[in-house]
């Protein structure tokens, strides 16, 4: 806080005061002199010297609150509504619950030909297949391109990531084609399939970026010991790339069990569908009059998405801050 | 390094050859990839360029027609339509939401107070958002009697049918993709982590204000973030599929208005089972997004500033 800069005192010193990082922030400033200073007294890189009143604080807080109000402000009032008599539910716009209503869960859940717990299992199924299925794919292709030198490695690379922005419309026709023709149609295989193929170039390339990290004194020292590529890659990287595995199940998990398109496409036979095209078909036959069940339903459908992102937060923030994956 | 910005130095760095020697292991790796580069990526791809000059309901072999199709295409108004929806959907939707995902971000500066919550709150709807149960809510919210009208009523307003008037139901689906800001946050924020601290030391000794610093210093330096961000939404926002569904009850009604190309795809081939047509508007939507995204690389070397 020494000789620089035109900043008023007051405020550097406000800054100072403020004490209160959070985790990353500890890291990243926890390390630098107070005030983010060097030793001459330059300001260091990574700490950006702010102008910040406590009005100024207060005013931006307000601010986040409000709108952090206004995104979350539906969520809860479907759960709310959820347990709302279907007479009240489009009453009430608050959160307040006047009269409980119970039932809503149990009639949603017998509503279709089969009891929800049927697609919920269906959908676990699904979503199980696939995390497999990109995790051992992904992880062996990420290999190859992050430590493997070959012939045309370049252009497969580059068709790697080109796959990442191809629009999933232009092979799904000629894929249910071929599926239809091989009589995969209502069966989960057209979905797990490809990503037993290393079909989902995200992954491929999350998980690339991640082995880059890894220092290659590790797989070379491995190298010297007499190992091969199958016991490095087994031994050395992929224990080393728990978090990228992670990152990649728990993405795996909410894609799969957010899809719609796909399984849609595929899985027409009731006893087939996923939750959500569960919750279509519900929509379709109870003519939306019955919205409580649907809600209550739609809640169902939502809580293991919402717990994957309440744990898996860290990896998910990672996942997208190094490549951008949504 | 983004996918993107490793497209961008691909096309940069040239020559370099690889010393071949792992063929063999990485062969065997490649493995999974490769067969389903071939059976589930590009021998469709082919597949379905040759179905888009066919005519084929599935149950009998494709007979083939020349360019009827995009002679059909080019006559088909409700195409037409739903391209034009589709535009007005990426051309307002994308900026709006990465409009608000940057204004947040600031906002989300390092080093404030309860950072991770607002970051939470903010990200989850963006993990949420694409599910079937988002677009039912949604589509409840903004019906008649929905939230949002009895919000409106508190305050003396007489609310319409958001979701079934062809004039308000395209901007309501627009406002979900905005409430989606999440995932362009998460990398916004750790885009302006990057940005030097010196420079805005620099710049406020010489002056500079607030807003001065924000477009000659983190404009620039998180151009390729936003590039990126840009790049993604885009190719994104053309396949928009479910939420236009469900609030239509796949119909893309009231009126066509909320008739996503990739909606019109999905009755054309899955309901109609016209699928060589269907092949001929999935290629139309490739050469859509291919050129947004070419022209999008092309315009960025003007506005893109990299450090290195």
């Amino acid at each position: 806080m020494t000789n620089q800069t035109s900043l008023p005192q007051s405020e550097d010193l406000g800054q100072a005061g403020q004490g209160h990082v959070l985790d990353e922030e500890k890291m990243l400033e926890g390390k630098l002199p107070a005030g983010g200073t060097d030793a001459r007294g330059r300001r260091v890189k990574g700490h950006r010297p702010k102008v910040r009143t406590p009005f100024r604080s207060i005013v931006k807080h307000a601010l986040l609150i409000v709108a952090a109000g206004v995104m979350i402000y539906p969520l809860l009032w479907m759960v709310a509504s959820s347990f709302r008599p279907n007479d009240l539910i489009f009453r009430e716009a608050g959160l307040v619950i006047s009269q409980v209503d119970w039932n809503n869960y149990p009639n949603g859940w017998d509503a279709l030909s089969e009891p929800f717990s049927k697609y919920l299992l269906n959908s676990a199924i699904l979503v199980l297949g696939c995390i497999v299925g990109n995790l051992v794919s992904c992880s062996m292709a990420a290999y190859a391109f992050a430590r493997l030198e070959f012939k045309f490695k370049k252009i497969m690379f580059v068709l790697m990531l080109m796959t990442i922005m191809l629009p999933i419309h232009v092979i799904i026709v000629p894929q249910y084609v071929m599926f239809s023709q091989i009589g995969w149609v209502n069966t989960f295989w057209p979905i797990i399939v490809p990503k037993l193929l290393a079909t989902d170039g995200f992954f491929i390339f999350l998980m690339i970026q991640f082995i880059r990290g890894i220092p290659k004194d590790m797989d070379e020292a491995a190298r010297i010991d007499g190992a091969g590529h199958p016991r490095i890659f087994l031994q050395v990287i992929l224990p080393l790339m728990v978090p990228a595995l992670a990152t990649t199940a728990i993405f795996t998990f909410i894609w799969t069990w957010s899809d719609f398109f796909t399984s849609l496409i595929y899985l027409t036979n009731p006893s087939n569908y996923t939750v959500q095209v569960a919750l279509n078909a519900f929509i379709d036959s109870t003519g939306e009059s019955n919205w409580g069940a649907l809600f209550a339903m739609s809640i169902v459908t939502l809580i293991p998405v919402f717990l994957a992102f309440l744990f898996g937060q860290k990896y998910l923030v990672k996942g997208i801050a190094t490549t951008g994956i949504k | 390094m983004s996918a993107i910005a490793e497209l961008q130095n691909l096309s940069k760095a040239k020559g370099r050859k690889a010393p071949a020697k792992d063929n063999k292991a990485a062969h065997i790796f490649l493995i999974p990839w490769t067969i389903g580069l071939f059976l589930v990526t590009l021998g469709p791809m082919a597949m379905s360029l040759y179905l888009a000059f066919t005519d084929y309901n599935l149950l009998q072999s494709p007979e083939f027609t020349g360019f009827d199709n995009i002679q059909r295409m080019l006559e088909d108004q409700r195409l037409h339509n739903s391209l034009r929806v589709t535009f007005i959907y990426v051309l307002v939707g994308v900026p709006l939401q990465l409009a608000v995902a940057l204004g947040v971000a600031i906002l989300l500066d390092r080093g404030m107070r309860g950072l991770s919550f607002y970051r939470s709150v903010f990200y989850l709807p963006s993990m949420l958002g694409s599910s079937v149960a988002i677009a039912v809510l949604w589509k409840q919210i903004f019906g008649t009697t929905g939230l949002v009208n009895q919000m409106l009523d508190l305050v003396g307003i007489q609310g319409i049918g958001w979701i079934s008037d062809p004039n308000t139901s395209l901007g309501s689906l627009i406002l979900l993709n905005v409430w989606t800001f999440g995932s362009p946050m998460v990398i916004f924020l750790a885009g302006l982590r990057q940005v030097p601290a010196m420079y805005y030391e620099a710049a406020s000794i010489d002056g500079a204000t607030k807003w001065r610093q924000f477009r000659s210093i983190t404009l620039p330096m998180i151009s390729p973030i936003i590039f990126f961000n840009l790049v993604l939404q885009i190719i994104g926002a053309f396949q928009n599929f479910t939420q236009a569904f469900i609030v239509s009850n796949g119909s893309g009604g009231p009126a066509d208005s909320t008739m996503f190309f990739t909606l019109y795809l999905y009755q054309q081939g899955f309901k109609q089972f016209d699928m060589g047509y269907a092949s001929a508007m999935a290629w139309l939507l490739v050469l859509i997004v291919g050129t947004f995204t070419a022209v999008n690389f092309f315009v960025s070397k003007y506005w893109v500033f990299y450090d290195d």
